[in-house]
């Protein structure tokens, strides 16, 4: 556990006045304030951070007790009994098995260990208590590109509890779905907040998705792009043979229609799967070969 | 809307300890809705986040009225701007 530097956070002297420190806190939340920056846990953790500074530094006993212990804070009484209180919980914590959730709120506003360590559990939290609908919950769900073209319910677990929710087919990397009121409970009988999925969709080395569209890259062999033939593609639901016409270019776009990306929250409608030829000339001829190669060349002369 | 949806104005104002008028200037500013049924305000629950957000945002950072309605304004384009750059980084995966 590191010494927190609170006049550092705030940016402001040692000897800083009360007005100083107030007007540095009030500068540094209009940047960092959460209401300004959402979905930003990097601003969201400066804000705790100036959240705590202001704790101290704007309340004369703490600020005197900090600065009274300073970098010794560890000598400290309420350090040993912290210390103490720490090993004691530790042996009472049993080890609580299952599956980790990944769901966790932004906003907390949780003290660091060296703040709970010189002033105890919590604080006053002053200025965070403006809150009568609870808390909304921020949570990342993965999925496949295969899974995120299926309408599925899926179970996950919030704050312990169990929930089961329909991710309609279609969704989005980066797209996130509010479940209302699945968030914490409100304070004094008022809404729970609500909880917020945003999808993780990894890539898919086969496909390349705009939208609904889907597009893909197939390698044609010179003869069947020459003479004409079929080909087997991939979709995101098995494979598919198509034909080529003779004498198809590198290059050539085919439209499979409908076998794209179903579109989101429209049922019945899908985007198309594009495929691109790509025209591989053949390498490592033979004597034959390049012979019968020849003879096409003086041919075209 | 159904009145389960709704709470009093009292209630939200003694909880928040503003004043009814703050509210009533905001909804006067166009930056929340209000309902009244049988001559009571009521605020839908849909627009209590708002409202919260609102409230923090007057009391943490002494911003004034107008200040978040300029605030609400740009936060609107930055989310539709977000909203833009996800989907342009989608299309260049």
């Amino acid at each position: 556990m590191a010494f927190i530097d609170y006049y550092q956070t705030l940016g402001v002297a040692k000897n800083a006045s009360d007005k100083e420190i107030k007007n540095a806190y009030r500068k540094q939340a209009r940047k960092y304030h959460p209401d300004l920056n959402p979905n930003d846990t990097e601003a969201n953790k400066k804000f705790q951070q100036l959240n705590e500074a202001n704790e101290v530094l704007s309340d004369p006993e703490k600020r005197k007790k900090y600065d009274q212990y300073g970098e010794n804070w560890q000598h400290g009484e309420e350090y040993e009994k912290y210390t103490r209180q720490q090993q004691q919980n530790r042996r009472q914590q049993s080890y609580t098995g299952g599956q980790a959730s990944s769901f966790e709120g932004f906003g907390d506003d949780s003290f660091s260990d060296f703040f709970q360590s010189m002033f105890g559990q919590g604080g006053s939290s002053r200025g965070r208590q403006t809150k009568y609908r609870g808390q909304d919950l921020n949570a990342e769900l993965q999925l496949s590109l295969k899974e995120a073209s299926e309408t599925r319910k899926q179970a996950i677990t919030v704050n312990g509890k169990n929930l089961r929710i329909t991710i309609p087919a279609g969704v989005e990397n980066g797209q996130t779905i509010k479940i209302t009121g699945h968030g914490n409970p409100g304070v004094n009988g008022g809404p729970h907040g609500d909880l917020f999925i945003t999808f993780l969709i990894a890539d898919d080395p086969r496909f390349k998705r705009d939208g609904s569209d889907l597009f893909a890259t197939i390698k044609l062999d010179l003869y069947t792009a020459v003479l004409g033939g079929e080909v087997t593609v991939d979709t995101l639901n098995g494979k598919v043979k198509i034909k080529v016409k003779p004498e198809t270019q590198s290059g050539t776009k085919v439209k499979l229609k409908g076998k794209g990306m179903p579109v989101y929250k429209k049922e019945n409608e899908s985007g198309d799967l594009y495929v691109t030829y790509e025209v591989q000339v053949p390498i490592n001829l033979t004597e034959k070969q390049k012979k019968l190669f020849e003879e096409l060349a003086k041919a075209e002369q | 809307m159904t009145e389960l949806n709704l709470i009093a104005a009292s209630d939200f104002c003694r909880y928040h300890e503003v004043e009814y008028t703050f509210i009533s200037s905001l909804e006067e500013a166009g930056l929340v809705e209000l309902k009244v049924v049988n001559h009571t305000t009521y605020i839908p629950e849909t627009e209590l986040q708002k409202l919260e957000k609102i409230i923090r945002m007057h009391h943490e950072l002494e911003i004034n009225i107008e200040g978040i309605d300029v605030i609400s304004h740009l936060l609107r384009r930055m989310e539709l701007m977000q909203e833009e750059i996800r989907q342009l980084r989608n299309k260049l995966r």
